[in-house]
């Protein structure tokens, strides 16, 4: 870590910068050293987190409860849209009908709150950090503003479907047609095959939680991760000699467009895939093997 | 990439916010968009009983035409029928007053001949009495002899 008395003679190197950035608000006051510790919450993420949820629910809620079945305004027609994309999905992968019930509108929150979350990394990645170190008055304050590059996030979203998966399991089953389902596939009722059974069901489910929320989280972290160094192009404007900082300006302007405008088609497949993939887990719990 | 309580806080913000969306922002969307389809098939079906009414009007304003032009046909036959009837009336009124006419003219042709015939008989007479006169003007005397000139007159 800089010291304030380094960071205010020299601007921080390419590493410092970036390392600066992938830090968290968190409550501990200073950056988390151990890989794994629940006494910590990251605040930035919790922040970000809420603040998009509540902000795209809002502006659901308020389209919702004015929505007639008329001819719809275009932000009526829009949420419509959403709402049916989502409903027809869930019922290609989901039929229970009383399940969809839940997970039709589940599936939507998760949806909408992922795209809003993902779409922080739109915002220039210094533009919040740099505001939030001013009013805080600390140049060193940490802030991420995309929760989705955090995996406590994802990995959170990740273990709430797998406790839905759980659920819908018991409720589907009933519990002892579930715990004989863990014993007795995929391979087969015998004795001799129920470790490799639950083995492999246990497996299965840690694989499917893991890699649901790994796979938004690398995404996303990799988006960001990239959005810092294209920003690190147009910082050494100014400090680097002769025509490489202006030349490395505008390839901060060509990278960073670049990257921005196919970063909305990460946003949004991602945003889907965490959906599909949820619902595709539910489903799964529906099916007896 | 650390791991910290962050994760059940999200666990916990995620059931929230599903929640949310479960109980407020889903369900009326859902029952506008039903109620739209209701209203849409609704609004087909009346749209087809419209087509399935105008297809009958139109067919019964064709039939109606039909029997109009049927009707009018009749009309028109009727009426070629009573004026060629009038014609044949009139032809035959025409005949009757020609003939009346010809009969007239002829018997006013026979009477004016017949009397024609008596002056010319008379006529004839006269000269005969007259020739005879001339002849017999001493031994004849018309008035003795009268009944006799009468006979001849009359077998004229």
């Amino acid at each position: 870590m800089v010291t304030g008395h380094e960071a205010a003679a020299n601007a921080p190197n390419a590493g410092e910068y970036v390392v600066h950035h992938l830090t968290q608000l968190n409550t501990s006051g200073h950056a988390q050293t151990s890989i794994i510790d629940f006494s910590i919450i990251n605040l930035d993420s919790v922040f970000y987190s809420i603040l998009m949820g509540v902000l795209g629910l809002f502006f659901m809620w308020r389209l919702a409860k004015k929505v007639t079945s008329g001819v719809p305004g275009r932000a009526q027609a829009a949420l419509e849209i959403l709402v049916e994309m989502v409903d027809s999905q869930a019922k290609g992968i989901i039929h229970n009908k009383e399940s969809r019930h839940f997970v039709a509108p589940l599936a939507l929150t998760v949806f909408v709150w992922i795209f809003l979350m993902n779409s922080m990394d739109f915002l220039p990645v210094d533009l919040l950090p740099r505001f939030w170190q001013y009013v805080t008055g600390d140049h060193h304050a940490y802030l991420r503003v995309v929760p989705t590059a955090d995996l406590n996030v994802t990995l959170g979203m990740s273990i709430g479907v797998l406790l839905i998966c759980i659920w819908y399991n018991i409720k589907i089953k009933g519990l002892g047609g579930w715990i004989h389902e863990l014993f007795t596939a995929p391979f087969g009722n015998h004795p001799l095959l129920y470790l490799p059974n639950f083995l492999m069901q246990m497996i299965e489910f840690l694989s499917k939680t893991v890699s649901h929320g790994m796979r938004l989280f690398g995404n996303m972290y990799a988006g960001e991760l990239l959005f810092m160094l294209i920003a690190l192009m147009g910082a050494t404007y100014g400090v680097s000699t002769g025509m490489t900082g202006p030349l490395l300006w505008i390839g901060h302007i060509l990278a960073g467009s670049l990257w921005a405008i196919f970063h909305i088609l990460i946003v949004l497949l991602q945003a889907f895939i965490f959906m599909m993939l949820a619902l595709v887990y539910i489903g799964q719990a529906h099916e007896s093997h | 990439m650390n791991l910290n309580a962050t994760l059940f806080a999200q666990i916990v913000v995620f059931f929230i916010l599903a929640w949310f969306t479960m109980k407020f922002v889903w369900p009326p969307i859902m029952k506008a968009l039903d109620e739209r389809a209701t209203k849409i098939a609704d609004g087909l079906a009346s749209a087809e009983r419209g087509r399935h009414s105008l297809e009958l009007a139109s067919k019964n304003s064709a039939e109606t035409v039909r029997e109009g032009k049927l009707k009018v046909a009749e009309i028109l036959a009727q009426a070629e029928k009573r004026a060629q009837q009038i014609i044949e009336d009139a032809k035959t009124q025409a005949k009757v007053e020609a003939d009346k006419v010809v009969a007239g003219a002829k018997a006013e042709i026979e009477q004016e001949a017949a009397r024609v015939k008596e002056s010319l008989r008379e006529r004839v007479a006269e000269l005969a009495v007259a020739g005879a006169e001339k002849i017999l003007r001493r031994e004849i005397d018309a008035k003795v002899h009268a009944s006799m000139l009468a006979a001849i007159k009359q077998d004229l």
